[in-house]
Formats: structure tokens, sequence, C-alpha cells
């Protein structure tokens, strides 16, 4: 990827992330969540990582995102007006952002401390490749999650389950055990 | 590089083109084609010159619909409903209509062909990820129609909107399934590679199409599609009879005019789509690189270039016909209930499919095809 695309790419991702926690409106919020993901699995497929950034598309902007988009429908949510947050919250931003900024310092800084990176070989982000790795050296953490997400997905299909009759989903839960 | 910059360029916007015109013949058969179909005459009254009705010939309507009918409706009022949020307002129908354009440049649209000692492949864009590509773009199409259902400041709008949202992710699974399955079968996800696989012949005359060895998956791609471009019997979010217009009721002039295009557009992809993975794309049954392999035993020598072009045209008056069948079941079906809808979608289209993605693993292992 030339420089100047990966500058530019680079600073409309920093801006669009802005947008999510500068804008009012919690849609326009979240469109500005779905360009920082477009850009940055641009920027993944420019760095050969193909099928990480076109996951990140499908999986992260097309689906995830419009999750999102439903729940602030139905919760109707507003344009906010005041300051919000609890103090945990701000407690935790404010751990998170300096972790983040601790990162970029041995990114950034001075040659002897800073942190060694490592060339991958061409075409290692490769579905071939990721594949590979998948269903051989992660086989068991790979199927673990499976089943995990499967075990989700009945949970809450079980939780929000209405039997036929009852209007309340407590009632159903408890005729069903 | 230069070279291959600008064949690339020229392809892309060939290809976006073709994308255009084949809305256009759509919307032309949406008017004339429907009153074939419904024995009506159809939109028969304007004329450039009026030379031909002077002279008898009957008015194919084709006047009416790729020049006086988007003259109309660039020209209407622009209109922004009060208590709208005016830029999401203007962006819905270019964010419904971009996905649909940028997915048309990977569809291969022919063979290789030599011009002046460079090999020029005709797709625009060779990637060798295309069959994620195209589910990424086809992904971000559900944010024109939700957004504009939401911006518009309009009940109807809002129902449409969360239609449109609900049915595409609902569809865009199944739609992911069909796909895997061919891509199991030919063990890339390079479109063009998909489509070279299809040539050649089973028995001596049966073409090794995909639509032979994945009945299932063509007819969930077919149904999945339909319902993605949110044409009838899938239309609910635009439902004229219940929602009026559902999420585009308050766009007018040429957002509007978008809008449809977006539509049109969206069947074309479709076509193209089942084209290219299905109906073996540029492919022409018996024609190999050298000319015709008859299945009596016949062979007819035919140019490289005339054999590349031919392949050209095969795909294209494949993605007419698909087009035309897409624009038949539109008038022929009536509309889905939502409840239907949402059935046909999660308990029929989805297991289904991974039903035949189960089927399309154990015989690829068992033809021993696995790296």
């Amino acid at each position: 990827m030339p420089p100047f695309l990966y500058i530019f790419l680079g600073a409309l991702a920093v801006v669009s992330a802005l947008g999510v926690i500068i804008q009012r409106n919690p849609i326009h919020s979240l469109l500005a969540l779905i360009a920082t993901l477009m850009t940055v699995a641009i920027l993944f497929i420019g760095e050969d990582a193909v099928v990480v950034g076109f996951l990140q598309i499908i999986v992260y902007a097309g689906a995830i995102m419009v999750l999102f988009l439903f729940v602030i429908w139905l919760l109707n949510l507003q344009v906010e007006t005041g300051p919000t947050g609890h103090l945990a919250l701000k407690f935790f931003g404010s751990l998170a952002a300096a972790l983040l900024a601790t990162e970029l310092f041995f990114i950034l800084a001075p040659p002897h401390l800073q942190v060694k990176f490592t060339h991958e070989p061409v075409g290692y982000g490769s579905l071939a490749s990721l594949a590979g790795k998948l269903f051989t050296d992660y086989l068991v953490a790979f199927e673990v999650t499976s089943v995990l997400l499967l075990a989700a997905v009945v949970g809450s299909v079980a939780l929000a389950r209405r039997l036929p009759g009852t209007d309340d989903p407590r009632a159903a839960r408890k005729a069903a055990s | 590089m230069t070279i291959e910059l600008i064949a690339g360029a020229i392809k892309a916007i060939l290809m976006i083109l073709a994308g255009l015109s084949l809305s256009l013949f759509l919307l032309y058969f949406e008017r004339k084609g429907s009153a074939l179909i419904q024995d009506r005459i159809g939109s028969n009254r304007a004329t450039i010159t009026g030379l031909g009705k002077r002279m008898g010939m009957p008015n194919l309507g084709i006047i009416n619909t790729s020049i006086a009918d988007p003259i109309k409706m660039f020209t209407k009022e622009d209109f922004i409903p009060a208590g709208a949020d005016k830029f999401l307002h203007t962006l819905a129908p270019f964010l419904s209509l971009f996905p649909v354009m940028i997915t048309f440049v990977v569809i291969p649209f022919g063979d290789t062909i030599s011009i002046a000692g460079h090999r020029i492949g005709l797709e625009a864009a060779n990637l060798n990820a295309g069959a994620l590509y195209l589910l990424a773009t086809i992904g971000l199409g559900v944010y024109g129609a939700a957004l504009a259902g939401w911006s518009s400041n309009n009940r109807w709008a809002l129902l449409g909107g969360i239609r449109a949202t609900a049915q595409m992710i609902s569809y865009e699974l199944a739609m992911g399934l069909a796909i895997v399955s061919v891509i199991m079968t030919f063990g890339t996800l390079n479109l063009q590679e998909i489509v070279r696989g299809q040539g050649g012949v089973w028995f001596g005359f049966l073409p090794r199409w995909a639509i032979f060895t994945q009945p299932l998956a063509f007819l969930l791609l077919l149904v999945a599609g339909a319902a993605e471009s949110k044409r009838i019997p899938f239309d609910l979010p635009e439902s004229e009879s219940e929602l009026i217009q559902g999420y585009f009721i308050e766009y007018s002039g040429g957002k509007q005019a978008v809008f449809m295009l977006t539509d049109f557009a969206e069947q074309a992809l479709v076509a193209m789509l089942l084209t290219t993975f299905f109906l073996g794309g540029w492919q022409i049954p018996w024609l190999m690189r050298d000319g015709f392999h008859l299945p009596g035993g016949a062979f007819l020598a035919l140019p490289a270039l005339a054999v590349s072009l031919m392949g050209v045209v095969a795909f294209l008056v494949k993605v007419v016909l698909l087009c035309m069948f897409l624009g038949m079941v539109r008038w022929t079906l009536p509309r889905f209930r939502y409840d239907q809808l949402m059935r046909l979608g999660w308990k029929g289209l989805v297991p289904l499919g991974l039903f035949n993605v189960l089927v399309t693993a154990f015989v690829v292992v068992a033809t021993g095809r696995v790296q």
C-alpha cells in the first residue's frame, strides 16, 4: 500500500473514530463507527490481511452494526444533551486510554526502546493460510468457540421464548422448567 | 503497469455502465414487459419526431421509459420533509446505490484476451477473495434503506426501513450459504477461477455448469437474491398497499429515482451472480479455446479473439434472460405475508442451505478433492 494512501486512510479512520464520540445523535455516531470499521478494514486489506479485512466488513460493518441500529431504534435513543457516564466508566476509560498511549510510546519511541516488528511472508493473510492455521494448530480452540457460540444462541432463544397462551416470558420459563 | 491500470479503469467503467444499462432495460421491461404479461398496451405515447407514428409504426415505448421518465423524475421538486434529518435524508439514496455499483467490478464477463501483446483479463478486478468481496459489499446494502426509513421522520418509512433491514439480514444468510457451497465445489474464492472451473463437459454432452451439481444452491441464491433486491414477491419494505411506498415514501424527484435505480441494479446484480456461480459465466457449451467441440464429434475451428468476444456476448445474453425471468416472477406472484417471509427465510432457506453445505462437504471429501 503506497504511503500517501495509508496516511489518508489512517487520518480518515481517526477522524471518523472521533466522530463516534463527538456526535450527539446516536445514529450519526453509528454511521461514524461504520466509517471507522470500513477504513480500518481497507487498511487490513492493504497490508495483505485480506480475509481479516473482508470479515471485518461482513461481520462488523454489515451485521453487528445493523444490530446496533436495531437497538437504537427499539430503545428510542434520542440526542444526548447533558454529560453522561458513571465515575467507574470514566475510570476504566482513562485506564484504556493510558494503555493505548503506552503502546503508542513503545512503537514510536527512540530505537532502543522500540518494539521489534517481524515481517510476515507474502500471503500470510490469505484464506488458505488462515484456514490452515485454524484447522490444524488451533482446531480445538476453534471448535470449542463454536460450541460456546451455539450455547449462547440456544440460551438467548430459550430466554426469549414464549409458550402459546402466556405473554410473560418468565411464566414461559417456569412452565418449561 | 500503467497499461493494466488504464485497462482496469476502463473495465470498471464498462461494468458499471453495463449495470446501469441493464437497469434501464429492466425499467423498460417493468413498463412494457408487464403490459405484455397482463395483456395491456403499456406506455406508447412519447415520441421525439413523431416520424414513426406518421409512418404507421407501433410505438414500443422506448422513448417513454428511457428518456421521458428519467427527465420527468429529475425535474420534479426535491422535497425534504419537516423534522427529517437533512444530512442522512440526502445521503441515504447514495448509500443504497453505492454498494451495488461497486459489486459489479468483480464479476468476470469474459475470458482473457490478448491485445498488442498484453494479456487482459475480462474482469475489472481479479480478486483472489472475490466471493468475500461480494458478500461484504452486498451486506452494506442494508444501510441505504434503513437510514432512509429512519431519517424521513415518517412512521410508514420507519416501518419500511425496519422491514428492509430484517429481511435483508435474514436472506443474506441463505445467500452466503448458497455461495459457500459453490466455493467448496470449486475450491476457490476467485470468481474468474469459478467460471473457468465450469468449462468442459460431462458424459460428452452436458456442460460442467454448477447448476447441474448444485441445483439446490441455485434455487437458494435465486430466492435469496430476489429477496435482497426487494422486489415482489419480497417487496414488504415497499409494499404499496400497506406502507404506501415504505422506506422511500418521503422521497421525490431524483433521489426517488436513485432508489428505484438501486432496485433494478440489484436485480441485474442478482442475475450476474446467478450467471457467474451457476450458469457458467461467459462459458458457451462445447466451446473451447480453439472452437466448437460438438457432442457428435464435429469440430468447428474459430479464432481466439472471436471465442473471447462470443464469451462476453454469452454472458450478457444469460444475464438479460435471467433479468427477464426475475421480472416475470415479479409480475406473476403476489406478495408474501411478513410471517411467511420470515418463516421461509429462517425455517426454509437457512436449514436447506446448511444441509447443502454439509452434503457438499461430504462429497468434496469423498471424491478426494481436498489438498
